[in-house]
């Protein structure tokens, strides 16, 4: 990889009371590329997004992301540097329709504050118009524009996913953090999932995700880190981790519940 | 949806105006005196329907940032300034143009300040304890913010009982009449008072004060600020990571909504002349809370007008003795069988008539 | 201060503290079998003192008693079948809204029952100037009749939650509810009973403090404040920590009436129950992991 590291995390370690759940973790994510972060259940994946996302403190360690350090700044904060994410238990918000949704997607995008919004002013409008149509853009892409007015909370579960991906992408991210957007899917949903993130990476959005679906992660990553226990267990290509003897046996030996 | 409020508020306007005929036809021109008080109630309530409907967060303190406003308001325009006529904080105001002298009931002379300087000093103070409150207070949740919120309302509630400066269990009366506008040509003075001259201004003045108050809520509510407030409410962890700043956002808001009790507080207290700590008191920041919930706690329409229209049967003494007891009931009426509000049972009915047609 | 002041302080603070305990206690009743926050747990302890006050004339003082607590269990057990068994897993702020209106028609209806008068129960021993010497130090026996009877309240409270079948399928619900269910322990029962526990507890310490702090209408309010600040100075849900909490409160109230006006001592308990929500919100004596853990 010649690219620049859009994401660098240093020894990152957290402690809940006396469980090490990420332990030492380094590694680099790469402008453009596309990475994934495998292990076993309870092997800290999503501990460790959520140490990115600056959802959860970290214990100890740095992270950097876009040449900032950003361990310690706030989700919102991160998230306006230019980082958006999905969530494993989709986080969809109840009673808006999935346009609404979307729009609150463009937050960071936008600028209208308590008085401009009360006022209602003409620079408001153009802005609330702005918001809407690539909101609409985003629901297009992700083919899901015709369910615009429908409640969000009310969509089938792949639909969700869609919708929250577009909320995702509606903040222009340069990274963005996928938490198992395959879950729950059929295996036609998932090509169709592969597809898009392809398509996300070619719009220019480096992508950094969690997934348990091998055939998911197989095909599109760039780079696979696989964690075992909070700790990082190898970092390479595709192909390679698939030779890794260390990463069959905790999949294969130890446990075969993703195989 | 933006035209659709338009025309709402227009009908709004002429339902204002209908009313003043109706009164004016019937000669029941009393009735607009606790209209134009319901409609003050109103401002405060549909300030903290867009707190608890769209931010999601409760308060059951209200009522002590509507006393903040209203007893410093009668405080500063009645209290005699005199003997610290030569003190820093009060030759500042003198500076300023915000003092005025006038003569009390013995012939004595009375410096107080000026109306409008006492109504933005209020507000200002209102806006001030939300913040210093709202910092810490908002991030609790749940039950943690409600009884914090209510020790709140009770702390304010037990200080101006408790202090002769506020005049203590009788509250503070004979504030004077809040001049808005001198006289203009052929029209009179605009002035917020209960002289049953000024009755018909007055009640004119109060609705278009709601009616431009609750247009700015709609619009904020559509806003992109209050698509942010209704994320929040849903998931904060999910607004977050779109960027919105939670904390910022939930303290803005309710800082928002201290300044509608506030200024209601403020105006009502000229209009009635004087107000008790009977307004400070957690049963009325319950009853703003019970208000809430019957119109739709994310239906601002439904808060407005079942507000408006509840307060002023209370006003009204409809309920008689029972008024406490008619607001408590329903509030568990609605929270058991309507957590939408009163207005979302149109739709079961609307369901329950189509399900008996087929 | 002269010592005697100094105890005469010490006591009348454990007295209320054991009082607000006992609200607490009821708080943390409930608040472990259903998550749900009484908000009319004051009342509880208005009606006890309220009934037995109206049974008195009728009955001997224990039978009033007695007669007082078992009505304001029924009272508990009928508004948790009307207003709380049938909600499928309310919300927070619903359930919130649900127990202040329980609260304010409680309160309303003693109030068109009772009148706006204050009453009380007369002291069980001897009367108001009846007193105790114990050393140098000057007690009514009223004072140590309340002390004694949170005291054995607590007592038994333990015993049953611990020892008996009944009160450890209330704490197997309180520590998982499904797990509960599965084990075939009805959880809505396990909720009748919390309430009627609560509000059983709320009525006793509302008839033994009948007599020094008299009981009106709407005397319930200000309880349910302090009763919750010491809910969470000891931590929600740990009532064994709310009796240290309980008289901590009571004590600190005590004394500061010596420095400050009195009508700021209700102000006390707030200051201090909004300091602790917001560097404490677990409590004193509680760890902020499982405070983290509780689901608001």
């Amino acid at each position: 990889m010649s690219a620049a590291a859009i994401l660098t995390l240093d020894s990152v370690h957290k402690r809940f009371g006396g469980l090490h759940a990420v332990n030492d973790v380094s590694f680099q994510v790469h402008e453009g590329s596309i990475k994934a972060v495998i292990g076993p259940n309870g092997a800290g994946k999503t501990t460790l997004f959520n140490l990115i996302a600056g959802t959860l403190p970290v214990s100890a360690g740095g992270i950097t992301f876009l040449g900032r350090e950003i361990q310690g700044r706030k989700p919102y904060q991160i998230a306006a540097l230019g980082m958006a994410r999905t969530f494993q238990n989709i986080k969809l918000f109840h009673g808006m329709t999935a346009l609404q949704c979307v729009m609150v997607g463009r937050h960071v995008q936008s600028r209208a504050g308590f008085l401009a919004g009360m006022l209602s002013l003409p620079s408001t409008w153009s802005e609330e118009r702005a918001i809407r149509t690539r909101s609409m853009e985003l629901l297009d892409l992700l083919q899901i524009a015709d369910l615009a007015d429908c409640e969000a909370t009310s969509l089938a579960f792949g639909q969700q996913r869609a919708v929250e991906m577009a909320r995702a992408l509606a903040a222009e991210p340069r990274l963005l953090l996928l938490d198992e957007p395959a879950a729950g899917l059929n295996i036609y949903e998932t090509a169709e999932v592969a597809r898009l993130i392809r398509r996300i990476r070619d719009m220019g959005i480096t992508v950094l995700l969690v997934e348990h679906d091998m055939s998911l992660v197989m095909d599109i990553s760039d780079e696979i880190v696989v964690l075992s226990f909070g700790s990082k267990l190898a970092e390479d290509t595709p192909a390679n981790i698939q030779s890794n003897a260390e990463v069959i046996r905790i999949y294969l030996g130890d446990d075969d519940a993703a195989a | 949806m933006r035209t659709r409020n338009t025309l709402a508020l227009g009908g709004l306007c002429l339902l204002v105006a209908c009313i003043h005929l109706l009164t004016a036809l019937t000669g029941s021109q009393y009735y607009l005196t606790q209209l134009t008080m319901s409609a003050y109630y109103g401002l405060v309530i549909i300030g903290l329907g867009t707190l608890m409907g769209y931010a999601g967060q409760i308060s059951i303190g209200h009522a002590g940032f509507f006393a903040i406003g209203g007893y410093l308001a009668a405080a500063l325009t009645t209290r005699n300034l005199e003997p610290f006529l030569t003190s820093p904080p009060v030759r500042w105001l003198e500076a300023l143009g915000m003092l005025r002298a006038g003569q009390d009931l013995y012939g004595a002379r009375l410096i107080t300040v000026e109306p409008w300087a006492a109504c933005c000093l209020a507000v200002a103070a209102a806006a001030l304890i939300a913040l210093v409150i709202g910092i810490p207070v908002l991030k609790l949740k749940g039950h943690y913010l409600a009884m914090a919120t209510l020790g709140f309302g009770t702390i304010i509630y037990r200080v101006l009982l408790a202090s002769p400066y506020f005049g203590e269990a009788d509250g503070i009366s004979e504030v004077p009449g809040f001049p808005l506008l001198p006289a203009m040509g052929s029209l009179g003075p605009v002035v917020v008072s209960g002289d049953p001259g000024h009755r018909v201004m007055n009640y004119y003045l109060a609705c278009g004060l709601l009616i431009v108050g609750a247009g700015l809520l709609l619009n904020l509510i559509e806003s992109r600020v209050g698509r942010a407030l209704r994320a929040l409410h849903s998931s904060e962890e999910a607004a977050e990571a779109s960027g919105v700043d939670t904390a910022r956002f939930k303290l803005k808001v309710f800082i928002l909504s201290a300044v509608y009790a506030a200024l209601a507080g403020v105006l009502l207290t000229h209009f009635n002349g004087g107000i008790g700590p009977s307004e400070a008191s957690v049963m009325k920041s319950v009853r703003y809370v019970a208000l809430v919930a019957v119109g739709g706690m994310t239906n601002l329409w439904g808060t407005l007008l079942m507000g408006v229209g509840l307060t002023f049967l209370s006003l009204r003494g409809v309920f008689g003795t029972y008024d406490d007891a008619v607001f408590g009931m329903i509030l568990i009426g609605v929270m058991l069988f309507a957590p939408g509000g009163i207005l979302s049972l149109r739709h079961l009915l609307r369901g329950l008539l189509a399900g008996a047609r087929s | 201060m002269s010592p005697d002041l100094f105890f005469q302080y010490l006591f009348a603070g454990i007295t209320y503290g054991s009082i607000y305990a006992i609200v607490a206690i009821g708080f943390n009743i409930i608040y472990n079998a259903t998550g749900i926050i009484n908000f009319a747990q004051g009342e509880f302890v208005m009606l006890g003192g309220m009934i037995s006050i109206s049974l008195l004339p009728h009955l001997p003082l224990p039978l009033a008693i007695a007669g007082a607590v078992a009505a304001t269990m029924v009272i508990g057990a009928l508004i948790e079948m009307v207003f709380i068994r049938w909600l499928e897993s309310p919300s927070v702020l619903r359930m919130i809204i649900i127990t202040i209106g329980i609260s304010i028609l409680l309160r309303e209806s003693a109030l068109h029952v009772w009148g706006e008068s204050i009453r009380s129960l007369p002291y069980f021993f001897g009367n108001e100037i009846t007193v105790l010497n114990l050393g140098s130090v000057h007690l009514s026996p009223q004072v140590l009749v309340v002390i004694a009877a949170c005291a054995v309240m607590v007592a038994g409270l333990n015993v049953f939650f611990k020892g008996t079948p009944i009160g450890r399928e209330m704490r197997a619900c309180a520590a998982n509810r499904t797990a509960a269910l599965l084990c075939g322990i009805s959880a809505r029962n396990m909720v009748t009973l919390s309430f009627m526990l609560s509000a059983g507890i709320g009525a006793l310490a509302g008839c033994v403090m009948s007599p020094i702090t008299y009981t009106q209408y709407d005397s319930g309010t200000s309880l349910a404040i302090k009763g919750f600040t010491v809910a969470i100075l000891g931590g929600l849900g740990n009532s064994m920590a709310a009796v240290s909490a309980g008289i901590l409160l009571g004590v600190i109230e005590a004394f500061s009436v010596s420095v400050l006006p009195l009508a700021f001592q209700d102000a006390i308990s707030i200051t201090i129950l909004l300091i602790i929500l917001f560097v404490r919100p677990h409590g004193l004596f509680g760890s902020s992991e499982a405070a983290r853990l509780k689901d608001f």
